[in-house]
């Protein structure tokens, strides 16, 4: 492409580039309650969002954070909120909800030690299950994942698009690593990330229905006050949107809301593979770990082992096409995660006991050291650990 | 009574939505209605009714319409012909 | 058109009539006066979004031909300062009952007090939890018995109009279900109002609370709630004769508490904010 004019460099935060990514992908709502560490997300869109002719409103909790953003989506606004894990945790009701009914917002979880209130100023990876199923009932939800400034950036604006696209609910999953490091960043022009606006109906008013299972999945949402007098409700519904309780009817409800993550692979399922192609050992990490396994397969590889990485940027819906690809090709995968073990469990399920998975886990609130890593995996490939591996024992 | 003379009742209920509550026959302060053996509310005394309207506000369920007060000259039971012109 | 049929021509045609609602419950006398109002403010039916929460009054939007929803339990406000702030031109009114308003969803009700922000709640308060059957809420009177309270209630009540007094609404009223032509005067008055009005409306379940509190019907109750209410204003007559007049105990006032017109409306403050500034830029 065609340098026009030179791009400004500055040093950005992963916090920052989520606001910046945010009004860049149109988002014009912002709800949101002070927490650590993501307040600079809030912060930067309630000095943005008025000089925007956006909305900015500082909510009384998360819960009505979240609930405040789905109304302003009806609304047709882009909406979004930001918290870290309590706040994420009082907003399981109506992030569940907001899949329910099907309404297009983001979610940005900066994920710090957890449970409770846990480390609020240090990181954790705790959250990963929670994204998926922190609210009650089956329900479709994507998580996207960032791993440096850059991609908080251009990951934030794919939220927003894949949000409008399959009116669901986005969770953005950052931790407090990547959301408080700096780079030197430039921003995109404006139009070198398209951007997705949702589709509205264009049908007379009568033949509209908001929760039609169309071809793609995906029906038309009309904004209030366009015309559409539409029902909105969290019960189960048909079509129109009014409550049913009859089996059929309930069932074709939520098979189709969870059938519309399952036919668009490549917008949706993003990933890295870092020197996979000769690996016959692989890592499987996400966020901050990722960020520094690049190291610890440079020195695994000094060591001749061959190292490599799939790094999961969609967390959900679950990669399994890309996991069950590794579980063929490597003999051993680690799976270091700032948590107890998440996606190692369900790295086991899909493994069937193809190849050895082993969780390394961390839960300090410290980072990954990559050499530590690196000494640990070669250890292991080598056999020269004394411990028996210590995979986790699925019970789901 | 010729065909042009049926007597219209000045309130109707509307049987399919009533669920026979007994708030109307109870707050009617003239007792035109009354409720039916098989609970849905009737109007019992056309004569009495003031058409005052109150049946109408308080139903619940949205089933009472009264009509509006005949003029000085009309009687309290009209012609329908007339009557519908009258409702515009 | 005679008032029922301006109250039905506000009815979904796809959603049919008659409600979920009990059998002389209120809430369909309050939803006929809720339409009246509206029709009488000559709103388009565009331009308004009808909101609730959970419970039996939240069933109140679904048969309503405006823009409806049917949020979560208590966060009916939260859902609507959303949708308020996203677009202002819109008229939000929301339904809410004694439970959703003031027990789960008492957070967001105080401080949709305290910002302002031009919405309509009307609190439908019938004592007492009806949809799960009958449990005691914040409103119960002591005393009184509710399926978690077989003993009487021990719980001390709210009194919804003196919590957003104090919570400084700017427009708080209360009515009853009995009393429609004010109750209708009422609504349309809040809906009118520029910044966040209250209206109350003493109602009464049947069903779940009636029965294990002495009632026979729902017309006995209604004719409670008739001779029970007192105006403010004569109140205030007879409390000017006599200093020592006080309400007997069951009693309670209704009319316009607080009618602020001075309060800035949160959305307008917003939007003068904005405009400041992007004239600054
Ligand atoms: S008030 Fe309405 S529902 Fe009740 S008995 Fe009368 S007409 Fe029927
Ligand atoms: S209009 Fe008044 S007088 Fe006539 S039936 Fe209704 S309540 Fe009774």
């Amino acid at each position: 492409m065609a340098k026009s004019r030179k791009k400004e460099l500055r040093f950005y935060s992963g916090n920052e580039a989520i606001a910046y990514g945010a009004l860049y992908a149109g988002c014009d709502f912002f709800g949101g309650y002070p927490i650590t560490p993501s307040t600079e997300v809030a912060e930067i869109m309630s000095e943005e969002q008025p000089k925007l002719g956006g909305a900015f409103i500082q909510m009384e909790d998360e819960i009505a954070s979240m609930a405040a953003i789905v109304g302003a989506s009806l609304a047709g606004a882009k909406s979004m909120t930001a918290t870290s894990g309590p706040g994420f945790s009082l907003m399981q009701e109506n992030l569940g909800f907001a899949a329910m009914v099907e309404v297009p917002c983001v979610s940005c979880n900066v994920m710090r030690g957890g449970p409770s209130t846990g480390l609020p100023t240090k990181v954790g990876q705790g959250d990963v299950m929670q994204t998926r199923w922190g609210t009650h009932g089956d329900h479709p939800i994507i998580v996207l994942s960032p791993d440096c400034v850059a991609e908080s950036f251009t990951l934030t604006v794919k939220a927003f698009n894949l949000a409008e696209r399959y009116r669901t609910p986005v969770v953005l999953l950052s931790d407090e690593i990547i959301g408080h490091m700096s780079e030197v960043i430039a921003l995109p022009e404006p139009g070198e990330i398209p951007l997705v606006e949702r589709e509205a109906p264009d049908m007379p008013p009568d033949w509209y229905k908001p929760f039609e299972l169309t071809s793609h999945g995906v029906a038309p949402l009309a904004a209030y006050g366009e015309g559409y007098r539409y029902h909105v409700t969290g019960l189960t519904h048909d079509e129109y949107g009014f409550p049913t309780s009859k089996p059929a009817e309930a069932d074709r409800m939520l098979r189709g809301m969870m059938g519309k993550l399952n036919h668009h692979d490549d917008e949706l399922m993003l990933y890295e593979e870092i020197q996979l192609e000769d690996a016959e050992v692989a890592i499987i990490a996400y966020g901050c770990t990722s960020l520094v396994m690049h190291r610890t397969i440079y020195a695994a590889r000094q060591q001749g082992i061959k190292l490599g990485m799939l790094r999961l940027i969609t967390i959900w819906p679950l990669q399994d096409e890309a996991i069950n690809r590794l579980c063929e090709q490597v003999d051993t995968i680690f799976v270091p995660e700032l948590n107890m073990g998440q996606i190692s469990l369900v790295v086991e399920r899909l493994n069937r006991g193809r190849t050895r998975v082993i969780p390394l886990n961390r839960v300090d609130g410290e980072l990954f050291n990559p050499y530590d890593v690196a000494a640990t995996i070669i250890a292991k490939v080598k056999g020269d650990d004394i411990e028996d591996d210590t995979t986790i024992p699925l019970e789901i | 009574m010729t065909s042009q003379q049926v007597k219209k009742l000045p309130v109707r209920v509307y049987e399919e939505w009533c669920k026979g509550c007994n708030i109307c026959v109870a707050f009617c302060p003239t007792q035109t209605l009354e409720l039916s053996s098989h609970g849905k509310a009737i109007v019992a005394h056309p004569d009495k009714c003031t058409y005052c309207g109150l049946c109408e506000r308080l139903c619940p369920d949205l089933a009472i319409t009264v009509r509006p007060r005949p003029t000085k000259n009309e009687a309290s039971t009209v012609d329908s012909k007339e009557a519908d012109d009258g409702k515009k | 058109m005679s008032d029922q049929a301006v109250t039905v021509s506000y009815l979904r045609s796809k959603k049919k009539y008659p409600s979920v609602w009990c059998p002389g419950c209120s809430l369909g006398t309050i939803m006929g006066a809720l339409l009246r109002a509206v029709d009488k403010l000559e709103i388009p039916r565009d331009d308004i979004v009808f909101a609730s929460g959970i419970g039996c009054t939240g069933r109140m939007p679904v048969y309503t031909d405006f823009n409806t929803f049917h949020g979560t339990h208590g966060r009916a406000l939260a859902f609507a300062t959303g949708i308020k702030m996203a677009k202002p031109r819109l008229k939000v009114i929301l339904a809410m009952g004694d439970g959703d308003s003031t027990a789960i969803g008492g957070n967001h009700f105080i401080h949709t007090c305290r910002r302002n922000l031009d919405l309509t709640a009307i609190v439908v308060n019938n004592n007492i939890y009806g949809m799960t059957g009958g449990q005691f809420s914040p409103t119960t009177p002591l005393n009184h018995f509710a399926s978690t309270a077989p003993h009487g209630s021990i719980d001390p009540p709210f009194d919804i109009c003196n919590l957003a007094q104090g919570t400084e609404a700017t427009y708080v009223a209360r009515t009853t279900s009995y009393h429609v032509r004010p109750m209708q005067k009422i609504i349309a008055d809040a809906i009118a109002h520029k910044g966040f009005s209250v209206v109350e409306i003493m109602s009464h379940c049947y069903t779940t609370y009636g029965r294990r509190n002495g009632f026979k019907d729902p017309v006995e109750m209604m004719k409670q709630e008739k001779e029970n209410a007192v105006t403010l204003k004569s109140y205030e007559k007879k409390k000017a004769e006599d200093a020592s007049y006080e309400l007997e105990p069951g009693q309670f006032l209704t009319g316009v508490f607080v009618n602020d017109k001075n309060r800035p409306e949160y959305s307008r403050v917003y939007a003068d904010l904005s405009a400041r500034l992007r004239e600054e830029q």
